[in-house]
């Protein structure tokens, strides 16, 4: 049994402009110690999808429209509140983008790093402390008995990164969802984390949801990788796979358009057109209209995620019935 | 101390000495202290207090060692000394019945400083808790609860007190409730608004993700947060109080006399401004000066308590 099994999820926005369907029937499911990305442009619903399944959706505007999250046989969408606040921060934990505004500026680092243990465990303070300690020499922070007593805005964006990461792992989680936890840091700095949230994942055999739009980070990090693409999946398959196989147009355009990859000098690839608004209801598959296969059943037909090869899984309905050879 | 709580095999924190302090709290003290104006201020405020409140004490000394000019009471009436310039016996004069000045200051002092201690304390502790939960519990609660204190805020402030008044009695601890009941209709606003910003950082919504409950969140995650903007306002309310108590006494609802406040003797001063302008230059300076030294405490809070604005 997964460690997590998401079934259909549809989160929607009921905003003043109509509703906008930000996730729109998504399922995958994580096995325990897997590390699964999810990568996507901005608007794509990774994050609405990380956020959904922690609670974390403004409601209203938002709203879970359907779906189920079975973690551990508890179903995170529709269990009573206590039950999903013991799951959060204890089992499941929660990386966020912005180091700079995640932590509480007028509380001490220490304060904050001890809170899940003293709530959710009811550790000792003195015991909690020694683990805080710890756990902040364990995610590198140098004179870690020291530097806890400080408060946020003395640590700079990769040290609090560092200690968002060790708040996060501090009640060894089985499963942690990193919300684009490098976009803020500059370059150096994001591999340095990367390599602790694997090292710590190594430590802890938790699972991990790395969800981030770029590319380079996930194929260096991830088992497993979902592409997003306007709320719904478009490609699912283990990493090697999805980048040197893709079986679905979007996937192709997107591996196409990474720099690193393109003759120096030659002009950038592209993907043409913007990415449909979401609050439109969308015929078909929502890339066909950019898409360089396209043809007019694409906007008509249903699509859904099928397995073309063993663990491989496309939504272009051109390739599930094979008359489009990608590659 | 949070610090002795550490294990024994930890080293305790390295940092310079002003900088040892182990909360919030403390650490703001040390930046208050490098404040002198702020400094300035607490002291008087100090001072004044400790006159107001053990100066006529000294009533009840031998007469051999008692000041001289501190031997009157409040309240004793001397008509043969009316409107009496400050000399050595009535060190800051008399009024129009012949009672000493200096008695009754500092007696007005230890009604007005209570009052606007008294008023403050009873508003913020109402405007925060309410501000906070309708803030951040938000939805139709918030509606209601805000429209409630609009409707409050329409009320003359007159009228509203007197009603209070006229239900409930008059007495002294009636005036502190009656008017931190109307002050704290602002408060209610301005902690509202923070929080409102304060719910959609990203810190709020990692508490949330971290498992904490509302209430700790409200408690330990915003409440904190909003006390900058609250003290200044605090700040700003004692004095407002202060008047408020001074606009209530003259229309004959505060204090009545024999008693005195400051702002019952000021208004006496501007009545006997050209016979006796004593009375309102003595008054009047004593309250100013409580009012600077607010304000000027108030400016010193404001910085010492916001974390981020600190720089060491």
């Amino acid at each position: 049994m997964p460690l997590l099994q998401v079934e259909n999820l549809r989160t929607f926005f009921h905003t003043r402009n109509g509703v906008v369907r930000a996730v729109n029937g998504v399922s995958f499911a994580i096995q325990k110690g897997e590390t699964l990305g999810i990568v996507g442009e901005s608007g794509s619903g990774k994050s609405v999808t990380g956020y959904s399944m922690l609670g974390l959706i403004p409601q209203p505007p938002g709203r879970i429209e359907s779906g189920r999250a079975l973690f551990d046989g508890v179903d995170l969408l529709s269990c009573s509140k206590k039950e999903l606040q013991k799951i959060r921060g204890k089992r499941i934990s929660m990386i966020f983008q912005d180091p700079m505004t995640s932590l509480n500026p007028y509380l001490r680092i220490v304060d904050q790093l001890i809170e899940p243990l003293l709530i959710h465990d009811r550790t000792d303070r003195n015991v909690a402390l020694e683990m805080a300690v710890q756990m902040l020499k364990h995610v590198g922070i140098q004179d870690a008995d020291t530097r806890i007593q400080c408060y946020p805005h003395e640590f700079s964006g990769g040290m609090r990164q560092r200690v968002m990461i060790a708040m996060a792992l501090i009640t060894r989680p089985d499963l942690l969802i990193a919300d684009e936890p490098t976009t803020a840091l500059d370059v150096t700095v994001q591999a340095q984390i990367l390599e602790l949230i694997k090292k710590m994942q190594d430590e802890l055999g938790m699972a991990v949801i790395l969800i981030s739009h770029d590319l380079g980070v996930v194929s260096g990090f991830c088992d497993r990788v979902l592409v997003m693409y306007a709320g719904q999946i478009m490609e699912s398959a283990g990493t090697d796979d999805l980048f040197y196989r893709p079986l679905h147009p979007y996937n192709q355009a997107l591996q196409k358009s990474r720099p690193a990859l393109q003759t120096k000098g030659a002009e950038l690839y592209t993907i043409r057109g913007l990415p449909p608004d979401l609050s439109k209801t969308i015929a078909g598959c929502p890339f066909a209209p950019r898409c360089e296969h396209a043809n007019d059943e694409c906007g008509r037909s249903e699509t859904g995620l099928r397995e073309i090869e063993p663990l491989h899984h496309t939504a272009c309905v051109r390739v599930q019935k094979g008359n489009l050879k990608l590659g | 101390m949070r610090t002795e709580t550490l294990p024994k095999d930890i080293a305790l924190p390295k940092r310079d000495a002003e900088d040892q302090g182990a909360s919030l709290w403390s650490d703001a003290w040390h930046r208050l202290a490098r404040n002198r104006l702020a400094i300035a201020g607490l002291w008087i405020l100090g001072g004044l207090s400790f006159l107001c409140f053990l100066g006529p004490l000294s009533r009840s000394l031998p007469v051999a060692i008692r000041p001289v000019g501190l031997s009157y009471s409040y309240a004793e009436q001397n008509l043969d000394s009316r409107v009496m310039p400050p000399s050595a016996w009535h060190w800051l004069g008399t009024d129009q019945l012949g009672r000493d000045l200096l008695s009754r200051i500092l007696f007005g002092g230890r009604v007005s400083l209570m009052v606007g201690l008294c008023a403050t304390a009873v508003s913020l502790t109402i405007g925060v808790i309410y501000g906070a939960v309708a803030g951040y519990l938000g939805g139709k609660l918030d509606t209601v609860m805000m429209r409630i204190v609009d409707i409050l805020y329409s009320l003359p402030l007159a009228l509203f007190v007197i009603l209070l008044m006229v239900f409930v009695g008059r007495s002294l601890l009636l005036i502190f409730v009656a008017i931190g009941a109307v002050e704290w209709l602002t408060m209610a606003r301005i902690v509202r608004g923070q929080v409102l910003s304060l719910r959609k950082q990203e810190f709020i919504e990692a508490a949330i993700a971290l498992g904490l409950r509302k209430r700790r969140i409200l408690l330990r995650h915003i409440i904190p947060n909003v006390l900058g903007p609250v003290i200044v306002y605090a700040t700003l309310t004692v004095p407002g109080v202060m008047l408020l108590e001074a606009f209530l006494s003259f229309l004959g609802l505060g204090v009545q006399p024999p008693m005195s406040s400051w702002g019952s003797l000021i208004k006496e001063g501007a009545d006997w401004m050209e016979d006796a302008p004593w009375i309102l230059t003595s008054a009047g300076a004593v309250f100013s000066l409580a009012l600077f030294s607010l304000n000027f405490l108030g400016d010193g809070l404001r910085d010492a308590l916001d974390v981020r604005a600190a720089k060491d």
